[in-house]
């Protein structure tokens, strides 16, 4: 990675740890600014939703102790980042002596790979689709097939995760509806495991594919269609290049670039969508967790398991950006 | 594009000739006035579709109860006319979509939930863009520590994923109403109209058009938004729709995680309750399926405006297409 220079290396950090400390901050601060105190909120709640809660005013001031409600807020915010930095959330308050980090740490491997596959597959799908879109030596049927394909882009992931359960599973009953792995099986390194992981995983990574790769095939199309026109390309051309050589060293080197700072862009996006796909096949990632967690006001866990996909984004868009240089030798030499 | 000059004198010489130009017919393609890239099918298209989905929200009201979109209005699980419900229940035209679990009819529900979600985002859009407008065109035309500032921070905010943080609010909020949402869902929808816009100002601020005008002694404010502004109509447009189809996304996210406003009747409110009540395992796809499909023409609609929107402001992905 010789090609990064500091001023590069250091803005990435900046945003880096800024998305960070803005996240934590909205976080604690909006809830903090809105009428009404949130531990009460959240006892309303459960007495809504459960009846009578025993010694509620109990609760509530152990809770605000717990918290260090009764500290001025200044106190309260540093010690709260202060907290976030060593990444400890405490204790989850349905599961109690459960730290969030382990329920966090079960959960985050599944939410993890589920989303490197996902992401892999739409990327590359997309990205390959849309190249064909605009190369002139695609043929015309192709170009005719891939917009049909696409007919699921830009509806929510939720929406086709719903669509795909009830055909694929319920109706068809070829996948299974619920979970990352056949329930009643160890988790161990054998073919029978790894093979029940990729049917639970199926569905959910289709109803992330499915809806977002043609976004990086209209990008890869735009893309291809501006470095279409640029003089290189004829010269190219006119040397009598292999019309493959061209497609892959000339177009698609090129209009990949700006599909990568995309890929960092709408990453967050991304994550939210899968957090809800997650959510809908009660897979066993991050989505589930804190799905669970709301409808047990288990605040302590929505707040760790949301913050850690947040951090696991930025840390992933922190990894995009400093790879970046390496396949546009260009964005070294920007300013300075 | 030439429309938007005609409401104030000409005065800069850049305009008079414009103006001239204006005048005189250029190419026979030209003559017809419907001729303009506004009019591309895929814009026609989402525009209709989004269209009929706000009327049936408006129109619907006068035709049929509303009031029906609550709880405890209609009989219980009822499927659509022409089904038959797992219990050998039969719809009627009294409930032509048929009803959930705690007695909402569905009909109602998509009147009703449909414009609700499109006004979450329209709001949240609204305010991103208008904040999107201001500091991107001052990052692009004042430069300098504005400019750093404004692009450190919008490159902050795009990354995070909004749904999380938002999430994290709603679960501490006690009540939520559908406004207050919307505000919420805007404090992420301002960044992507700043770097759009910011980027278009940029690259237009050493153009000719602008030089001109300067020359001219226009001010700074009359060519941010007499000169530069009309030109960027066709990319403002585009990143609006996309913020909307943003929010509303959000929107959709947190309702179905039951977060959402629980006063008014929202179509991702409804998911919501069909997944807490197993409506796929009591096969009640009506349950589900209609706000499903309701939101997908609503976002495909989406799509389809911004896609035209596109080939206005790129002229290139036009000849493309043809």
């Amino acid at each position: 990675m010789g090609g990064i220079t500091f001023g590069y290396l250091a803005r990435r950090l900046t945003v880096f740890f800024l998305t960070i400390w803005i996240s934590a901050t909205l976080i604690w601060l909006i809830p903090r600014v809105a009428p009404g105190d949130p531990i009460s909120a959240m006892v309303a709640r459960m007495t809504r939703q459960a009846g009578y809660v025993e010694n509620s005013d109990v609760i509530i001031e152990g809770w605000k102790a717990r918290f260090g409600l009764n500290d001025p807020l200044p106190v309260q915010y540093l010690r709260y980042l202060g907290n976030i930095i060593r990444l400890d959330f405490g204790y989850s308050l349905a599961f109690f002596p459960t730290p969030v980090n382990e329920i966090i740490g079960r959960a985050l491997p599944w939410t993890v790979g589920l989303l490197l596959v996902a992401i892999t597959i739409t990327f590359l799908l997309g990205n390959f689709l849309g190249a064909l879109l605009a190369w002139r030596q695609t043929p015309r049927l192709i170009k005719y097939i891939i917009p049909l394909g696409m007919i699921f882009t830009s509806i929510p992931s939720i929406l086709a995760a719903l669509f795909l359960i009830y055909v694929f599973a319920y109706m068809l009953d070829w996948f299974p509806m619920i979970g990352s792995y056949a329930r009643g099986m160890q988790p161990a390194f054998n073919m029978e495991f790894i093979a029940s992981v990729i049917k639970h995983g199926t569905l959910p990574a289709l109803s992330i594919v499915l809806v977002s790769f043609g976004y990086w095939t209209l990008g890869m199309r735009g893309m291809m269609v501006t470095v279409e026109g640029e003089d290189y390309m004829h010269l190219a051309r006119a040397k009598g290049l292999n019309p493959f050589y061209v497609l892959y060293r000339y177009m698609v080197r090129n209009a990949i670039l700006p599909q990568v700072t995309a890929l960092a862009i709408t990453l967050g996006t991304l994550v939210s969508g899968q957090v809800l796909v997650e959510y809908i096949f009660s897979y066993q990632g991050m989505g589930t967790v804190i799905f669970t967690a709301i409808r047990n006001q288990d605040y302590t866990v929505i707040q760790g398991a949301s913050f850690f996909v947040i951090v696991l984004t930025a840390l992933s868009v922190l990894i995009i950006d400093l790879i970046y240089p390496m396949i546009d030798p260009r964005i070294t030499y920007e300013r300075k | 594009m030439a429309s938007t000059n005609t409401d104030h004198p000409i005065e800069t010489p850049f305009e008079l000739a414009r103006a001239e130009t204006a005048r005189k017919p250029k190419r026979m393609g030209r003559l017809n006035r419907w001729d303009t890239p506004w009019f591309n099918s895929k814009l026609i298209t989402g525009v209709v579709i989004i269209g009929l989905i706000l009327l049936i929200g408006i129109l619907g009201r006068l035709f049929w109860n509303a009031d029906l979109a609550y709880t405890a209005s209609s009989p219980l699980n009822l499927p659509p006319v022409g089904f038959v419900n797992t219990r050998g229940q039969a719809g009627t035209w009294e409930h032509p979509l048929g009803t959930e679990n705690s007695g909402r009819d569905m009909l109602a529900l998509m009147i009703v939930g449909a414009p609700n979600s499109f006004m979450v985002g329209v709001i949240a859009a609204t305010v991103g863009m208008s904040v999107g407008i201001i500091l991107g065109f001052s990052a692009g035309f004042l430069g300098g520590r504005v400019d750093d500032v404004i692009r450190l921070l919008s490159d902050v905010s795009i990354t995070i994923p909004a749904l999380m943080v938002l999430i994290v609010i709603q679960a501490l909020l006690k009540q939520i109403e559908l406004t207050t949402m919307a505000l919420l869902i805007a404090l992420f929808a301002w960044p992507s109209p700043t770097r759009l816009i910011r980027g278009q100002v940029l690259s237009m601020r050493e153009s000719g058009y602008v030089l001109m005008a300067k020359l001219s002694g226009a001010s700074s404010f009359d060519i941010m938004f007499k000169e530069i502004l009309p030109n960027l109509l066709p990319y403002l447009a585009a990143s609006f729709i996309g913020n909307t189809t943003g929010a509303i996304l959000a929107a959709i996210g947190l309702e179905v995680l039951g977060l959402g406003p629980q006063r008014v009747p929202t179509l991702g409110g409804t998911i919501y309750f069909a997944i807490e009540g197993a409506a796929l395992l009591r096969n009640m796809w009506w349950w589900w399926g209609l706000p499903t499909l309701t939101l997908a023409i609503m976002f495909i609609g989406l799509l389809l405006i911004n896609l035209g929107l596109d080939e206005i402001a790129n002229p290139r992905l036009r000849q493309a297409s043809q």
